[in-house]
């Protein structure tokens, strides 16, 4: 049932004591060593045609120490005693002051295993292929229309062991699996692309059933907006839709509780704590804990387990998203959120899985309720600066609401509104909920994290379109 | 040749025997050894100091003309030998693909180009950069009492080996290296705060300056204190060199040939065509030793050269590798680009050159009488649609009032079609520089007829 169970340890524990006690020899107030292992495998269909076979392995480590205010990180290719040795003494060698002796390793918690039915790597990559051509057929029966269809799918498994000079030995077993689907559809001169994806941190399990249906969906995207018009621009009451709709808080609010952004005053939610920064009737979390979510995990790369946080309770900012180098600063704990993209990076506080709970509006009245408005029902992504709270969203697939109906699709539109004010303005929260995958970048590092909600409304906001 | 160039050489070489004998009918090892170094630095301390080195290899085999690709960082005899069963293995899962073969050795030798490594990136102590980057810091908070903070000022350098083999007799190696600098300066007043970025580009720490990139940085931030939402209309644009070179980007991968034979570009079935306004000259060029990623040759060992891409307003060439070259009945430009050994090559451009107009940044705003500066544009991956050309991204910059640079602006989207985008730039400014977003670009600012502006109420119709 488990991948993880009997694994082989990555690293020998008395080696990676060895490691931590020359990581010290010269000072610093702590010390870590991260190791990994990842694999992964990739194909694509184009053309009909399967493409791109790909495999991956690699292992490797990190090094960490932190002295003062400074973090020095080395790391090194492969785990070779005499490379890891290397890297300790090298960041050692930094420093001049006196040894410190770091905590025995603690016992060896028993890892918390990650359930999966279907290891990927043991499927034959011929069924992956077969999984990519009924995604390829189901896109183009979709319609006449469709002129190009594409799909990829991606697995990967990542085991990481942590050690640290506070007694820390924990290790986590992640095997995520993820699917993509991408169509254009034409008419005459018209060209317009639809997207669907479907991930998680579960095994190939998760295509059981009719993954193919993400396919439809995608031409069923792209099919639709061929009959669009140019987006509406100005300022007008936006229906964010569920899902991928979250990506909303997750840039413009989620980013903002970052703790490194919150330190340096880089963040419009610095000093807000406790403060009311929304209506009642919203309350967000961010929950590394969500069995089979694209950003779950057992322990962050810090070797912390991950928990849910209420970062939003009814409308009150009660929490920040820290790793142990900020909560260290902010006399705090971490809240298990030191993710790192790989033993290359150093760990940064990031989102795992960021959500709006579900509230009790229905999502049809949220719409009738507006007279002259838009309706986000998804986005291609989106963007913050977190230090003006400026944000911006290219919308896959809006529609106008008028007279509280959903009247033509629009194409080309943006969200655009600064997070502390947009953030204010919503005003309903349906009852309804769903998950999705996104891929986070930050700093040179990218995450996978969950992103969800029901329906949102937000009472004005700048769509940006080209009829003006 | 230096003693890890010839020791990557050698691993490819073995890479390529263990593909060959495990079942490949031909086979290419990328290999790479890197050193790289970043710097963190904040508030006039050393936040975080990385320093590493590494090496992987990736293969790429073939099967008649079923394709496979594996990568992996064990450059052991085992490694190599599980590495090339991956590939081959790999490769039985794709389909035929007629114009999938292993490219030819060149008939040329590659180009040598000078100045791609500069000794002083391994030969500048770490000391020294922390100091560059601190002064940096300092120049940014110097430049105005409104500059409260840096979020913070990065520097990384890296040292980086390559070599490639292949079983039909490609074979070469070379080194290059990079630096470069960056940070987001802050500024205040009463509660508002603006940011303002500052960046500069090389090949060693020596060749940035810290003066000009503390003060970009300080200098944007404050200049865009108070500033408003512009109202809603279409009008002239002028872009600074940095969105120029976004554009760029986004121009620069609409012509991959990859993505114009497959129906996914607006450039599709348009060479030769009248498209561009004759102010736009651009080309590739992956020869440039100014340019981060130029190379004597790419990622599949086809030489680098210089590509001609837009000129007198016509549409002259797509860039290939040797799939879409042999696809579409052309020759390989040399723009297989590889981000890593960890993936295989694709097409992608290399250092993009956009010529240099004659008028200075003040004549273009003179021209453009009543619009937009646009200095910074947000949400280019989702606001920018590949196959169609249409986007619609966030925009922050100052008003252009009777020729002049006014107040800031900001929260407002700039949206369009890349073709027609293409066909409205009116000039392009004269002073350029190289720019690393949007790939490598060598840029300029550009005066764009009318661009679509949606901030604040539509304006009366």
């Amino acid at each position: 049932m488990s991948s993880g169970a009997g694994a082989v340890e990555l690293l020998d524990r008395e080696l990676a004591a060895r490691v931590l006690e020359r990581a010290l020899a010269r000072g610093g107030d702590f010390a870590e060593l991260f190791c990994e292992e990842r694999r992964g495998f990739s194909l694509s269909i184009d053309e009909s045609r399967v493409e791109r076979p790909q495999s991956g392995s690699e292992r490797g480590a990190g090094v960490r120490v932190i002295d003062g205010k400074v973090t020095r990180l080395a790391h090194v290719d492969g785990l070779a005693e005499e490379d890891l040795l290397r890297a300790a003494d090298g960041l050692a060698s930094a420093l001049a002051g006196e040894a410190k002796k770091p905590l025995a390793l603690g016992a060896a918690e028993p890892p918390e295993l990650q359930e999966i039915e279907i290891e990927p790597a043991s499927v034959p990559a011929e069924r992956k292929a077969d999984v990519l051509r009924a995604l390829d057929d189901r896109a183009r029966a979709a319609g006449p229309e469709v002129s190009q269809a594409s799909a990829s799918y991606s697995e990967g498994r990542r085991r990481v062991e942590v050690f640290n000079t506070e007694g820390v030995a924990a290790s986590d077993d992640r095997t995520r699996v993820r699917l993509g689907a991408q169509v254009v559809a034409r008419r005459d001169g018209t060209v317009e692309t639809g997207f669907e994806t479907l991930g998680a941190h579960r095994g190939f399990e998760l295509l059981d059933g009719d993954p193919a249906r993400i396919a439809e969906q995608a031409a069923r995207k792209a099919l639709e907006l061929l009959d669009a018009d140019p987006a509406p621009a100005g300022e007008m009451t936006v229906v964010v839709g569920g899902g991928f709709g979250g990506v909303l808080f997750h840039e413009m609010t989620g980013h903002g509780l970052e703790a490194d952004a919150v330190q340096k005053g880089a963040s419009v939610y610095a000093g807000k704590l406790g403060e009311r920064v929304a209506e009642r009737l919203l309350t967000a979390y961010d929950d590394g804990r969500m069995p089979g979510e694209w950003g779950t995990g057992a322990i962050d790369d810090e070797g912390t387990p991950c928990r849910k946080t209420p970062v939003i309770e009814e409308g009150r900012l009660t929490s920040y998203l820290y790793d142990r180098l900020r909560a260290r600063r902010d006399g705090t704990e971490s809240t298990g959120n030191g993710r790192r993209a790989s033993f290359r990076d150093l760990p940064i506080p990031r989102m795992t899985n960021t959500y709006i709970q579900p509230g009790d509006a229905d999502p049809e009245a949220m719409i009738a309720e507006v007279d002259h408005g838009f309706y986000a029902v998804s986005f291609g992504g989106g963007q913050v600066e977190p230090a003006t709270g400026d944000f911006v969203f290219g919308v896959s697939e809006g529609y106008l609401i008028e007279g509280g109906k959903v009247t033509r699709p629009c194409r080309g539109a943006t969200l655009i509104g600064n997070c502390l004010q947009a953030l204010a303005r919503i005003d309903a929260v349906g009852s309804d909920f769903e998950m999705k995958t996104g891929f986070c970048g930050k700093s040179g590092q990218t995450a996978p994290v969950g992103t969800g909600q029901g329906h949102v409304r937000i009472r004005g906001i700048t769509v940006g379109g080209t009829a003006v | 040749m230096s003693e890890s160039l010839a020791g990557l050489e050698e691993a490819a070489r073995r890479a390529v025997e263990a593909a060959t004998g495990g079942g490949a009918g031909e086979a290419e090892a990328w290999a790479e050894g890197s050193r790289n170094r970043e710097v963190r630095v904040h508030a006039g301390t050393v936040e975080s100091l990385t320093e590493a080195s590494g090496r992987g290899i990736g293969i790429r085999a073939w099967i008649g003309t079923r394709t496979g690709y594996a990568y992996g960082t064990d450059l052991s005899e085992r490694g190599l030998a599980d590495l090339a069963e991956a590939a081959v293995g790999a490769a039985r899962v794709a389909d035929e693909d007629e114009s999938s073969v292993a490219p030819e050795p060149a008939g040329e030798p590659a180009p040598e180009i000078e100045g791609l490594r500069d000794e002083d990136v391994s030969g500048t102590a770490t000391a020294e950069v922390i100091d560059l980057a601190k002064r940096i810091e300092r120049v940014a908070l110097g430049r105005d009492r409104r500059v409260s903070g840096v979020e913070e000022v990065v520097y990384v350098d890296e040292d980086t080996d390559a070599a490639i083999v292949t079983s039909r007799g490609v074979s070469g190696s070379y080194g290059a290296s990079a630096a470069y600098s960056f940070l987001q300066a802050m500024a205040s007043e009463d509660s508002e705060v603006q940011t303002g970025l500052g960046f500069g580009v090389g090949r060693s720490p020596r060749q940035l300056d810290a003066q000009s990139i503390g003060a970009e940085a300080g200098d944007e931030a404050v200049s865009m204190l108070g500033a408003s939402k512009p109202e809603s209309r279409s009008c002239p644009v002028v872009l600074s060199d940095r969105v120029t070179a976004s554009f760029a980007g986004f121009i620069g991968s609409a012509l991959c040939a990859d993505e114009v034979q497959r129906g996914r570009s607006p450039f599709a079935d348009r060479l030769g065509d009248q498209l561009a306004s004759p102010a736009l000259l651009l080309a590739d060029d992956g020869t440039d030793p100014g340019g981060l990623a130029s190379g004597p040759f790419d990622g599949e060992g086809t030489p680098r050269g210089r590509t001609p891409l837009l000129r007198d307003g016509k549409l002259l060439a797509y860039l290939h590798d040797s799939y879409t070259a042999r696809r579409g009945g052309a020759s390989s430009t040399g723009n297989a680009s590889r981000s890593s050994y960890r993936s295989p090559p694709s097409v992608s451009a290399s250092n993009l050159m956009l010529e240099p107009g004659e008028h200075s940044l003040e004549r273009l705003f003179a021209q453009a009488g009543d619009g937009v500066y646009v200095t910074e544009v947000a949400g280019l991956h989702s606001g920018v649609n590949p196959v169609t050309g249409r986007y619609s991204v966030g925009a922050t910059g100052r008003a252009i009032r009777g020729g002049e640079l006014a107040e800031p602006q900001r929260e407002f989207t700039i949206a369009g079609d890349l073709l027609g985008t293409l066909a409205a730039v009116r000039a392009v400014g004269s002073e350029s520089r190289w720019v690393p977003f949007g790939g490598s670009v060598l840029t300029a600012p550009m005066l764009i007829d009318e661009l679509a502006i949606s901030g604040s109420q539509a304006a009366p119709q």
